[in-house]
């Protein structure tokens, strides 16, 4: 048995963590979970490690980056955000009616995709202001927004399949810089685009904070609804970038351009470390579940498993991945909704 | 003429509070409040749970707007809406629960909300924005790095950082600083007390110093003056040069008039069977050590303690709800599992939680259905809820413990908290099989009426054979309840107090051994 005074000493003596600035343990699990993965498809397929391929990863996770860019502010903030496949098809659609395009006689080039971006950000706008002023939640304002933003897009569509001739646009899902895809490497500019914001940006650390102790922030004098409503724009740009680039890949506007776009960002930005709860994660974070997620489809095709297993299979492993993210943070009695 | 008008500057309050009151409903939580705070003094803040201090910083900082009375600030009378507003009259205060964005920097904590320089056009500039936050901590003298993360801090450090972000006000207003620290020492080591006493001493040459605490030998050891409230008003002001604890102790809890109805008659009680029916050894857990306890059938022990004493975790600890490192615990013989509350509940144990609405209830469901909620058997019939057994139990638990509702039907959040509080008792009663209850602050936020009706209750379960834990609400009621009290002190056990009817201790007694 211990005295009271060995007791006391002990807690003096004991090391204790030192403060740190980096990464945390539990933020490398992600990561190497990562390479993990990649190493074991790799010894079950040859055509897993092939160059060809990893540049297929790639490409393939473009467009999913560039939504989970923009989800992951919002999931930061411990918000939720359902509304990317209606942007994106909002956006999609616009895009490939304001570019060259067998509908009319517009040609905007870049012009048009500003345009469709800048819709893309108007939509985000409208669930943070129903947010904040409406006090309505975040999963049932984005919810409507993603139904207006299919609606406006079903609007414009009005029948006839908008197809696009414009060279730009084209070439983005064609042309190849250093192996990969233009829209890889705008992928790549948002992942970076978005680190930096969240890094050095007040907005980015702001959003942040609020997922971490919204009320602390109150009772420093910041009104946080101006932060909300801008989070929400910021990530509805993303998504308007995300549907001119599924406009790019299919060389056509569709409606559908973002169907399942929101759950595919939320289980790769959770799977990265992303806590749906806020103030974990980050942009980085995301990219690596996005890796993740998408290493995993390619691998499972590529090491044989039959298409009709895959999603029970991802699904297990999302699961999965997530327990061993939250377990360290478990007590007793919790409440888990 | 300079020189007068220093000297008038030096005499004028910082801080004047005249004659404030705030009603909560049912509650007086201020009733005509008298403070003053003098330029460059530490002033301490006394008083028992619920004596409206919290309240009053509240008001202090603009989170709680007073009915009446105003407040004065260096001679000029103020309205403090929000912390903001408060900071801008140069009064800041370091929360007891503390408010610090976990996830952020220390850096970005200090300057939160004013960064100055240290953001430009939405742009973090880091350099700028450790270099701020620096010479806030060489203000007080810590040697925190500013970019470590908030939550990889101790609890000591991040109380430093508190202390340098509330300093900020000073860049608000060019007159000293008020700062309000409240319980700063509550869950700090003997170590780290010493630091925060020297930076308070520290805090006095620039600013002036509102220091609240429980611990009354830290208010004499910092503090020039003490004001002391009870009840929601103010009783009387010391300089801390030559008072005693007792006096203080006497002012806090008054002249120890305890209530009537808190005495029970234990005088028909039969003789203590020899075997306790409780029998606790070496419990010990995150916030508490090697804790012994015995409680026989039918007696009523309370376990007294300072906020940090530990003394609620052991409650929940008994009831299977907090995590323990070691110990055993018998129940009339039988080795208790502690790995979670369905064991406690099935071997007997009842447990009324200090957070009723939000741990003792389920607001919007029925009177029936709160009190049926743990023990389902007694309303189904197999698998099933049978709605006519129900209704009878029910029925009847409704009347033996007089509850006021409508019908068993309503909503159990519609009801007085008094009578909340006996269907949350009812509960554990309805199987008849309950041994042990364990009552975590039952009286807290009702009115003198349905407390006495809960002591009643209390006793009557007692003298019916049932053991009881009562964490109470204040030293007198403890007193007045308990057969024994336990006095808990940072986590141990460290003295037990025969309280028998006719021969009660006084809170002075109780209050020597619990600081």
């Amino acid at each position: 048995m211990t005295s009271p005074a060995d007791a006391d000493t002990e807690v003096v003596v004991a090391p204790r963590p030192r403060p740190r600035r980096g990464v945390s343990l539990g933020d490398a699990g992600p990561p190497i979970a990562l390479v993990v993965i990649f190493a074991v498809f790799s010894l079950l397929s040859d055509d897993f490690r092939t160059l060809g391929n990893v540049q297929n990863i790639m490409d393939a996770a473009a467009v999913l980056a560039v939504v989970t860019c923009g989800i992951s502010f919002v999931l930061m903030m411990g918000s939720i955000d359902l509304s990317a496949p209606g942007v994106m098809g909002a956006s999609a659609i616009a895009v490939s009616l304001l570019v060259a395009n067998n509908r009319n006689d517009n040609a905007y080039g870049l012009l048009g995709v500003l345009v469709a971006l800048l819709l893309g950000s108007a939509l985000g706008c409208l669930s943070g202001l129903a947010l904040v002023s409406l006090k309505v939640p975040s999963f049932m304002t984005t919810l409507g927004v993603s139904a207006v933003g299919l609606g406006l897009a079903t609007l414009m569509f009005a029948g006839v399949q908008p197809n696009i001739r414009d060279d730009m646009l084209d070439s983005w899902a064609v042309q190849r810089f250093l192996g990969l895809a233009y829209l890889t490497w705008i992928a790549v500019a948002c992942v970076l685009v978005g680190w930096l914001i969240q890094r050095y940006s007040r907005l980015g650390r702001y959003a942040f904070a609020i997922g971490g102790a919204e009320e602390v922030l109150a009772l420093s004098g910041v009104k946080v609804a101006p932060y909300k409503v801008a989070v929400f724009t910021l990530a509805g740009t993303f998504y308007g970038l995300a549907g001119v680039m599924v406009t790019s890949q299919l060389s056509a506007g569709l409606v559908q351009a973002g169907k399942g776009y929101d759950f595919a960002a939320i289980t790769a930005a959770v799977v990265g470390g992303t806590l749906l709860t806020g103030g974990r994660g980050g942009i980085l974070h995301s990219a690596v579940g996005v890796l993740l997620v998408t290493v995993l489809t390619n691998g499972l095709v590529q090491v044989g498993v039959s298409p009709y297993w895959q999603g029970g299979v991802q699904g297990l492993i999302v699961v999965a991945a997530v327990a061993a993210a939250v377990l360290p943070q478990r007590r007793r009695n919790q409440v888990t909704k | 003429m300079t020189a007068q008008t220093q000297v008038n500057a030096l005499e004028v309050n910082a801080l004047e509070v005249r004659g404030l009151v705030k009603h909560y409903p049912g509650v007086k939580a201020l009733d005509g409040v008298d403070l003053v705070v003098r330029q460059h003094e530490v002033l301490g803040l006394a008083g028992e749970n619920g004596a409206g201090k919290s309240t009053l910083l509240k008001a202090l900082v603009g989170l709680v707007r007073p009915d009446a009375g105003e407040i004065w600030v260096r001679g000029e009378k103020v309205r403090l809406r929000s912390v903001v507003e408060a900071a801008d009259h140069g009064i800041g205060m370091v929360f007891q629960e503390q408010s610090l964005v976990p996830n952020l920097t220390a850096a970005e904590n200090i300057v939160l909300g004013s960064e100055g320089p240290g953001v430009r056009r939405g742009i973090y500039r880091w350099d700028t924005m450790r270099k701020l936050a620096q010479a806030q901590l060489d203000k007080i003298g810590s040697h925190i790095d500013p970019l470590a993360r908030t939550d990889t801090l101790t609890f000591a450090e991040r109380q430093m950082v508190e202390i340098a972000k509330v300093l900020r006000i000073e860049e608000r207003t060019s007159h000293p600083p008020v700062i309000i620290l409240d319980e700063p020492t509550s869950v700090l080591e003997s170590k780290e007390i010493e630091t925060l006493f020297t930076q308070v001493r520290r805090l006095r040459e620039f600013a002036s110093v509102v220091f609240v605490s429980h611990r009354l030998d830290e208010v004499l050891d910092v503090c020039d003056r003490v004001s002391v409230l009870r009840g929601g008003q103010s009783v009387g002001e010391v300089p801390t040069a030559g008072a005693a604890p007792a006096e203080l102790h006497r002012m806090m809890i008054g002249s120890t008039g305890s209530d009537d109805h808190y005495h029970g008659n234990l005088a028909e009680r039969s003789d203590e069977p020899a075997r306790p029916r409780l029998v606790v050894r070496g419990l010990s857990g995150a916030t508490f050590r090697d804790v012994d306890l015995d409680v026989h059938a039918g007696e009523i022990v309370g376990i007294v303690g300072v906020h940090g004493s530990g003394r609620e975790d052991v409650c929940r600890a008994l009831f299977g709800a907090e995590p323990t490192l070691a110990g055993e615990v018998t129940l009339d013989g039988d080795k208790l599992d502690l790995s979670g509350t369905r064991a406690a509940c099935a071997a007997g144990i009842g447990y009324v939680p200090a957070e009723r609405k939000i741990e003792g209830m389920v607001g919007p469901m029925s009177v029936a259905d709160n009190m049926t909620l743990t023990k389902q058997k007694s309303r189904c019939s197999g698998p099933l809820v049978v709605p006519q057994k129900q209704a009878t139990l029910v029925d009847k638990w409704i009347e033996r413990l007089s509850i006021r509702t409508p019908h068993r039907g309503t909503a159990i959040q519609r009801l007085s908290g008094g009578n909340q509080q006996k269907v949350v008792l009812a509960r554990w009663l309805v199987a008849g099989d309950i041994r042990l209850l364990l009552l975590d602050h039952p009286t807290r936020g009702l009115d003198i009426g349905a407390r006495s009706e809960v002591y009643s209750l209390m006793r009557e379960l007692a003298n019916s054979g049932v053991a009881a834990v009562l964490l109470a609400d204040s030293l007198e009621e403890a007193i007045g309840m308990s057969d024994r009290i336990i006095v808990m002190s940072d986590g141990r056990a460290t003295r037990e107090v025969a309280c028998p009817a006719g021969g009660k201790p006084t809170p002075l007694d109780l209050v020597k051994e619990m600081v």
